[in-house]
C-alpha cells in the first residue's frame, strides 16, 4: 500500500504518495515533478541528487521517501529568491563553472551547505567538500573558483572577477 | 516492504521481534539503500532507528568512558570536539567514510553491521577496545567489537537484536589513537588497506599499552595482538618499527580482488601501520608535554 | 591559485572584434543553475509507461529460447519486445553512404539476435505501468542459453584458436583474404617513406610495448529517452544525444521507417564525450510505444551504462622509434591493436594517424588491427583512438630525451611538424601552431619551477584533426530587432554562447539581443553530430553565413526604404548606413518596418564546412609519488593549446581542463575490470574511479591563437586535443619522479608500487 507523506519542500508544504521502497529522489522527480535534482547513479556515488534534508546535505537517492515525513527538504529549485539568483548561481554563471550542467544542481546545493557552515573556505576545503559531487566536464577548476568567488561575494566583498581587469 | 521508525527501545525491540518475515535495521541507509538499488531482495520490514534517542547520543560518562549512539551520523561524530580530543583516530576514521553527503547519514552501527572487511571505522573501534551494547526483547549484552563480524556480510547479531551504542573505555593519560587507510582516490573510495593504532605511553615515552587493528586484509577486520605486543616497552625506535612492520605483514591474510592485489595489500598495510603508529605515538607524547 | 589563462598570438587583422573573445554568461545558463533545464530523463508525458531492458548475464552465449509468457501475464505489463520485433536489415541496407555504423551490427547491439556477445547485451525490453512492475516483469523473463567460451582479453582474442564472436568474420585489409574467420575484423596499414632505410640511418633505436585499458566516457547523465507513436505512425522521440539527426537516421534505418515519420526533439545533454553518438534505448522505446499505444519513458541505470554502452578501446601497442645522435627522428614503426568490443569498429585507424602527427618523421610504418572481444561495443570517446597511441609515442619520445640527456621540449622542438610538413597519413599541414605550443610551454613559469623529492615533471604533446561537415543554421529577426539563431546541434559545453557571440559579432548587435535555439529535426535543416570538435568551427561558419545573409537582406531593405541602390548601403556595427546622405537605420528600425520591405526577415545557411584547422597541444604535469605506497598525486598541471581563436575563452579553457581531468583519470585509475566469467566487476562510480575534486589541482591553461584562415573568426576545434597529452604527460612525470617507467595504464597505486619494488629488487 502506498504511504501518504507530507513534507516541507523549499519552504512549501507538499504531499504525495509513495511506495515504502521509493527514494526521496524519485518522489521529487516523479511524484512532485521537481526534476531539478538529477540522478547520475542511484547509489550515492555521484552527488547529482544532492539535497538538504533538515539542514543536512544528503544524497536523495539514499533516502527513503517515507523517512521524509514532516522533513524540511531543500533543492536547487529553492536556491533563487524569485528571479534573484543566489550568489552561488551567479558565480557559477560568471565563472563558466558548468559545461553540460547535469552536475550543477547537486553542486550548487552542496556548495551552499559548505558556505552556510564555512563562509571562508580554502581551495582545499572546497575540493574535499565537493568530492562527493562528480563532474566529468569541467575538471573542477572553474567550479572551485566559482565557489570561492561566491564565498567572497557572500562575505560582502567584490567578486573575484570584478577585481580583475 | 513495511517501514517503521520507533522512538523507544521497547518499540524497536518489539518491531524487530514481532516481524513475521525478514526484518532489517535501517540506520543511515548508505549501505542498505545502495544494495537495494543494485537488486538485493528487500526485507518485509525496515526498522528505522534514527528516531531512537539512546542511539543518537554522544556523551562522556563520569568514569571518562564515551558512549556513542549507533545511529549517530558521521557529521555528529566529527563535530564532537571532546570525542575528537580523546579519540582522534576513531573520529578521523569515521570522517573518511564516503563524501559529505554520505557523512550526513552513515553511522558507526551501520559501518560495523554491514560487516565489510574494508569498513573504515571498525579497525579504529577495535583498536580502541570498544564494546557494543546489543539489545533485544530478551535483554542486553555487551560484546567487544572484534567479535561482532563473523564473516564478510555476517555478524553475530540475531535478527531480533540491534546495536544501540558503543562504549569506548576511559582514556589513560598519554594515550592516543590514529587511523590511516590507502585508497587510489583521495575521497569517495573503499579502503585497499586500513590500520588503526592505539597507544599509551608512560611519562618517559615508553609504550605501555598498544592495540592494533587491520582492515581489508582478511575476511574480517584483524585484531593484530601479536603485532601490537612488539611495540610494548619501546619508544618506537627504528628497529622496533621494522619488526612491527614485519609482524603486521605476517598477520595480513588478504585476497586479490578488483581493488588490489594481495601482495600490495600486505606491503601497504605494513607501511600504513608504521605511519599510524608514529602518528599515535606523537599524539600521545604531545599529551606528555601538555 | 593560478591566474586566468594568457592569450598568445595575433588578432585577425581588419576590424577589431568586440564580442568574440569576451566571456558573457551563456544563454542557457539561468535554466541550468535553477534546475529548469530539461535533460534526457526530465520529460514525462501523462499516461506514459516505464520501459526496462532485460540484459544478458553471460559474456558469450547462444540464445536457445526466450520465454516472455510469464512476464506478459503480469498485470501492468503493456508490451514486450525482442529482436524478433526488429526488421531484418539486408546487406545492401547495412551502411549509409558506405560509412559506419553497420546497421546490421547496430541492430544486433540494441537487441541481441541469436547470440549475446557481452554481459549486459540487451535481449528484450518491457513497457509497464510503473518502474516496479517493469522490474518485476524483468525477473519473469526466462531465457535459455548455451553458454559459450568467451574472450575479453585482446591477446587471447587474436589467437588462432580463440572463441569466435562472429562465425563469418573475415579480416578485411589483407590480400589475399584469409580463408578462416577470426576475431580480427580488419587490418590497416599506414606507410610513409621507407622505414627500413630510416632505421638503418638511426644511431639510437628505442622500442617498447604498451597497454591501455578500456575507459568509459562516464558522462554523469545516464542514457534516457521518451517515445510516442501516434495512430498514423508519426513518431516523436525526446532524448539527450549528441545529434538529433543521428537519432532520427539511426532509428529510421533500424526500424525501417521513413525519416519523415520521425521527429526527434533534442533535450539538454548531460555529457557525451562521444558516447552519445549512437543509439541504445531510442529504437526500443519507439517499438514499445508502438506496441503499447502509449508513450514510453526509458532510462539506464549506472550499471547498464557501464556494461552496455561504449567505453573506448583497450589497446596493445608496440612501437619503435629511431633517431640520430642529435635527436633528429628518422623513423617510427609499430603495431597497434585495439579492442572494438563486440562488433567491429575500433578507432585504431585514427590511432595510427595521430600517433606521430606532431613530428616531422620521414619514415613511418604503422599497422593497426581492429579486434572484437566479448565486451560492450566501443563508442567514440573524445579524440577517438588518439590518446592511447599518443601515450605510447610520447613515452618513447621522453625516453629518447632521457637517453640523449636532452630537454624534452627541446627534443620536440627539434622535430616539430610545421606548416608544409607532410604527415605520415598523407595530409600536408597548413596554419598549424604546434611549435608555438612548445615555445609557450618552455617559457611558462611552470616549466622551470623547482621540484621536491619524489616529484617529477612530465611533458607530452598531442594532435587532433578537427572536422567540419554538413551543418545548418537559421536566423530569424524579430520585430524588435532581436535575433533568434536556430541550429541542429545539441549544446554540450556552452556552444549556444559561441553561436550567439558569432551571430552578434557579425550582425553588429549586442550579445544579449541574440537567442539560440536547438531545433528539433523538423524545425531546422540537417546537421552532423555534435562531436569531433566541429560545432564552433562548422556550425559557427553556418551561423556566420546566415548572419551575413541577414545583413545583405537588411541592406536591400534599407535601400528600398531610402529608395537607393543596395550597393550604396553599408552595414556598420548593426546599422545600415547611407554614407553619402549621412543616413542610418538600425537593425531594429528595419525589422520594425519589415512589412514595408517584403515581410519577415530571416536567413538560413546550409553548408558542408571544409577547412577545419588541426589542433595541437603540449602539456606539463608535475606529480609526487609516494615511494612506499605507489600513490601518485598530481601537483600541478599546465595545458598549452593552439585553439585558433577562442570565441568564448572560458569555455575553451573548460574544454581543456575537462579533457585534462579525463586524461588524468585514464592515466591513473580508470579501467574496466572483469571476472573470470567475463562479467564486469566495477560497474559503478565507487570502483570505476573518475577523478574527484580533491584528486586534482587547478589546471592552468594557455591559449595559443594561430588563427584558421578558413573560418571567419579563425576557429579551430578545441574539444578533443586536451584529452590526448595527459596520458603521456603523467606517465613521463611518474617515470622522472621514480626513475621507473610504467608502460601499462592505469598507473594505479598497486601497479606503481609493484614497478618500484621490481626495480629495487633488480638494483640489489
Ligand atoms: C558513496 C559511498 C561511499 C562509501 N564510502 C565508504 C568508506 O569510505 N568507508 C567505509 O567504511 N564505508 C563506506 N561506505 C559504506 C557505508 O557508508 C558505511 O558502511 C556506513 O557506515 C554504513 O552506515 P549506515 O548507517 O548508512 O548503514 P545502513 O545502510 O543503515 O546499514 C548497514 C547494515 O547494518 C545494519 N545495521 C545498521 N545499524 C545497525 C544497528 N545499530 N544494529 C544492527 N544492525 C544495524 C543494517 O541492517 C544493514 O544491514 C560508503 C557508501 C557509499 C554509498
Ligand atoms: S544519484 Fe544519488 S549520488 Fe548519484
Ligand atoms: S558540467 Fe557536465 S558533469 Fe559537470
Amino acid at each position: 500500500m502506498k504511504k501518504h507523506i507530507q513534507m516541507q519542500l523549499n519552504g512549501q508544504s507538499v504531499e504525495f504518495l509513495c511506495e515504502t521502497s521509493g527514494t526521496l529522489l524519485h518522489a521529487l522527480r516523479d511524484s512532485l515533478q521537481m526534476t531539478g535534482t538529477k540522478e547520475g547513479c542511484g547509489s550515492g556515488d555521484c552527488g547529482a541528487c544532492s539535497v538538504m534534508m533538515n539542514d543536512t546535505l544528503v544524497c536523495s537517492c539514499l533516502v527513503l521517501a517515507v523517512e521524509c515525513s514532516h522533513a524540511d527538504i531543500r533543492t536547487v529549485e529553492g536556491l533563487a529568491a524569485g528571479d534573484a539568483l543566489h550568489p552561488l548561481q551567479q558565480a557559477f554563471l560568471d565563472n563558466a563553472a558548468l559545461q553540460c550542467g547535469i552536475c550543477t544542481p547537486g553542486l550548487l546545493v552542496a556548495a551552499k551547505a559548505l558556505l552556510d557552515k564555512n563562509p571562508d573556505p580554502t581551495e582545499t576545503e572546497v575540493r574535499y567538500w565537493i568530492a562527493g559531487n562528480l563532474c566529468r566536464c569541467t575538471g573542477y577548476d572553474k567550479i572551485v573558483r566559482a565557489i570561492l568567488d561566491a564565498a567572497q561575494r557572500l562575505r560582502g566583498n567584490a567578486s573575484v572577477n570584478e577585481l580583475q581587469p | 516492504m513495511e517501514y517503521c521508525a520507533p522512538e523507544t527501545l521497547a518499540e524497536v525491540c518489539a518491531a524487530l521481534s514481532n516481524a513475521d518475515g525478514p526484518v532489517r535495521v535501517l540506520a543511515g541507509g548508505t549501505d542498505l539503500l545502495a544494495r537495494f538499488a543494485s537488486g538485493m531482495p528487500r526485507p518485509s520490514m525496515l526498522v528505522d532507528i534514527k528516531k531512537l534517542a539512546p542511539a543518537r547520543v554522544i556523551r562522556q560518562l563520569p568514569d571518562g568512558s564515551f558512549e556513542i549512539g549507533a545511529a549517530c551520523p558521521g557529521i555528529h561524530i566529527r563535530a564532537d570536539k571532546l570525542l575528537g580530543k580523546y579519540w582522534p583516530g576513531l573520529s578521523e576514521a569515521m570522517d573518511l567514510i564516503g563524501s559529505v553527503q554520505i557523512q550526513g547519514r552513515a553511522t558507526l552501527g551501520g559501518n560495523l553491521c554491514n560487516a565489510s572487511p574494508a569498513a573504515d571505522a571498525v579497525p579504529a573501534l577495535i583498536a580502541a577496545r570498544a564494546h557494543c551494547r546489543i539489545v533485544s526483547v530478551a535483554g542486553q549484552r555487551e560484546v567487544p567489537v572484534e567479535e561482532v563480524i563473523i564473516s564478510p556480510g555476517r555478524t553475530c547479531l540475531r535478527q531480533d537484536e540491534f546495536i544501540v551504542s558503543f562504549i569506548l573505555p576511559a582514556r589513560a593519560s598519554r594515550s592516543a589513537d590514529a587511523y590511516l587507510r590507502m585508497t587510489p582516490r583521495t575521497e569517495m573510495d573503499i579502503a585497499i588497506a586500513g590500520v588503526a593504532v592505539n597507544l599509551t605511553l608512560d611519562d618517559s615515552g615508553v609504550i605501555t599499552d598498544s592495540h592494533v587493528a587491520l582492515g581489508a586484509v582478511g575476511p574480517v577486520p584483524v585484531f593484530a595482538v601479536a603485532a601490537s605486543r612488539i611495540l610494548l616497552g619501546s619508544s618506537l625506535d627504528e628497529e622496533v618499527l621494522q619488526r612491527f612492520r614485519r609482524q603486521v605483514s605476517v598477520m595480513c591474510r588478504p585476497i586479490s580482488d578488483k581493488r588490489s592485489t594481495a601482495e600490495y595489500r600486505t606491503d601497504v598495510t605494513a607501511v600504513l601501520a608504521a605511519r599510524a603508529a608514529r602518528i599515535a605515538y606523537d599524539r600521545a607524547a604531545a599529551d606528555i608535554a601538555s | 591559485m593560478t591566474k586566468k589563462s594568457a592569450a598568445i598570438g595575433n588578432e585577425a587583422p581588419g576590424m577589431a572584434p568586440t564580442i568574440i573573445g569576451t566571456r558573457p554568461v551563456r544563454p542557457d545558463g539561468i535554466d541550468k543553475v535553477t534546475g529548469r533545464a530539461r535533460f534526457g530523463a526530465d520529460v514525462n508525458l501523462p499516461g506514459s509507461l516505464v520501459g526496462a531492458v532485460f540484459r544478458s548475464p553471460h559474456a558469450h552465449a547462444r540464445i536457445l529460447n526466450i520465454d516472455i509468457s510469464k512476464a506478459q501475464a503480469l498485470p501492468g505489463v503493456k508490451a514486450i519486445i525482442t529482436a524478433e520485433d526488429l526488421p531484418v536489415i539486408s546487406e545492401d541496407m547495412a551502411l549509409i553512404n558506405n560509412q559506419p555504423p553497420d546497421f546490421r551490427d547496430l541492430s544486433a547491439n540494441v537487441l541481441a539476435r541469436g547470440k549475446v556477445l557481452y554481459e549486459g547485451h540487451a535481449i528484450a525490453a518491457i513497457a509497464a505501468i510503473d518502474e516496479q512492475t517493469a522490474h518485476q516483469a524483468l525477473l519473469l523473463i526466462d531465457v535459455e542459453y548455451a553458454v559459450l567460451q568467451h574472450v575479453v582479453d585482446l591477446h587471447q582474442a587474436m589467437e588462432p584458436d580463440a572463441p569466435l564472436l562472429h562465425e563469418h568474420l573475415i579480416t578485411k585489409g589483407i590480400t589475399p583474404a584469409p580463408k578462416k574467420p577470426s576475431n580480427i575484423a580488419s587490418r590497416y596499414e599506414q606507410v610513409h617513406g621507407d622505414v627500413e632505410a630510416g632505421f638503418a640511418g638511426a644511431d639510437i633505436v628505442i622500442s617498447e610495448e604498451f597497454t591501455t585499458q578500456p575507459v568509459h566516457q562516464a558522462y554523469i547523465e545516464p542514457h534516457a529517452c521518451m517515445a510516442q507513436v501516434a495512430a498514423d505512425g508519426q513518431t516523436d522521440i525526446w532524448c539527450s544525444s549528441q545529434g538529433q539527426f543521428m537519432v532520427r537516421a539511426y532509428c529510421a534505418r533500424l526500424l525501417d521507417m521513413p525519416l519523415s515519420k520521425i521527429r526527434v526533439i533534442p533535450l539538454e545533454i548531460g555529457g557525451g564525450f562521444g558516447g552519445k553518438t549512437t543509439v541504445y534505448l531510442e529504437p526500443l522505446a519507439v517499438l514499445l510505444a508502438r506496441k503499447s499505444g502509449k508513450p514510453v519513458r526509458m532510462q539506464m541505470n549506472r550499471s547498464e551504462v557501464f556494461k552496455a554502452t561504449g567505453p573506448t578501446s583497450g589497446t596493445f601497442i608496440s612501437l619503435k622509434i629511431g633517431a640520430r645522435k642529435d635527436g633528429t627522428l628518422v623513423a617510427a614503426q609499430g603495431i597497434l591493436c585495439y579492442q572494438a568490443g563486440a562488433f567491429p569498429g575500433s578507432p585504431v585507424r585514427l590511432g595510427c594517424m595521430t600517433a606521430f602527427a606532431p613530428y616531422n618523421i620521414p619514415n613511418v610504418k604503422l599497422i593497426g588491427y581492429d579486434v572484437v572481444v566479448n565486451r560492450p561495443k566501443s563508442a567514440a570517446y573524445r579524440a577517438p583512438g588518439a590518446p592511447m597511441a599518443s601515450f605510447a609515442a610520447e613515452c618513447l619520445i621522453d625516453m629518447l630525451a632521457q637517453k640523449l640527456e636532452m630537454d624534452p621540449v627541446a627534443l620536440r622542438l627539434l622535430n616539430a611538424a610545421d606548416d608544409g610538413t607532410q604527415t605520415a597519413y598523407g595530409v600536408t599541414f597548413k596554419h598549424i601552431g604546434y611549435r608555438q605550443t612548445l615555445e609557450a610551454a618552455r617559457q611558462h613559469p611552470h616549466y622551470s619551477a623547482p621540484l621536491g623529492p619524489n616529484q617529477g615533471r612530465g611533458v607530452a604533446s598531442g594532435f587532433w584533426f578537427n572536422i567540419g561537415g554538413p551543418s545548418s543554421a537559421a536566423i530569424n529577426i524579430n520585430e524588435d530587432g532581436t535575433a533568434v539563431v536556430t541550429t541542429g546541434n545539441p549544446d554540450i559545453g556552452g556552444s549556444r554562447a559561441a553561436m550567439a557571440m558569432m551571430a552578434a559579432e557579425t550582425l553588429g548587435i549586442p550579445y544579449d539581443r541574440v537567442q539560440v535555439l536547438i531545433g528539433n529535426t523538423n524545425a531546422v535543416s540537417y546537421s552532423d553530430l555534435t562531436g569531433g570538435s566541429r560545432v564552433t568551427f562548422a556550425v559557427g561558419m553556418a551561423v556566420t553565413q546566415a548572419a551575413q545573409a541577414v545583413i545583405e537582406d537588411m541592406k536591400r531593405r534599407a535601400a528600398l526604404l531610402w529608395s537607393v541602390e543596395p550597393a550604396e548601403v553599408e552595414w556598420l556595427t548593426g546599422n545600415a548606413v547611407l554614407v553619402a546622405e549621412q543616413k542610418q537605420l538600425s537593425l531594429a528600425d528595419i525589422a520594425g518596418q519589415a512589412a514595408r520591405t517584403g515581410g519577415p526577415i530571416a536567413a538560413q545557411a546550409n553548408i558542408n564546412a571544409q577547412g577545419a584547422g588541426p589542433g595541437f597541444a603540449t602539456h606539463i604535469c608535475d606529480v609526487e609519488v609516494d615511494p612506499e605506497t605507489g600513490h601518485v598525486k598530481v601537483l600541478r598541471y599546465t595545458a598549452v593549446q593552439d585553439v585558433g581563436k577562442a570565441i568564448h575563452p572560458s569555455y575553451v579553457e573548460g574544454q581543456m581542463q575537462g579533457g585534462v581531468a579525463q586524461g588524468i583519470g585514464w592515466a591513473l585509475n580508470e579501467a574496466y575490470l572483469y571476472d573470470e566469467n567475463g562479467r564486469m566487476l566495477n560497474p559503478g562510480f565507487l570502483d570505476y574511479r573518475v577523478p574527484v575534486a580533491s584528486d586534482l589541482p587547478m589546471i592552468d591553461t594557455v591559449l595559443v591563437e594561430v588563427p584558421n584562415p578558413r573560418h571567419p573568426f579563425g576557429v579551430k576545434g578545441v574539444g578533443e586535443v586536451p584529452i590526448i597529452p595527459p596520458l603521456g604527460a603523467v606517465a613521463n612525470a611518474v617515470a622522472r619522479a621514480t626513475g621507473v617507467r610504467l608502460f601499462d595504464l592505469p598507473m594505479s597505486p598497486p601497479s606503481v608500487h609493484k614497478a618500484i619494488k621490481k626495480a629495487a629488487r633488480r638494483r640489489r
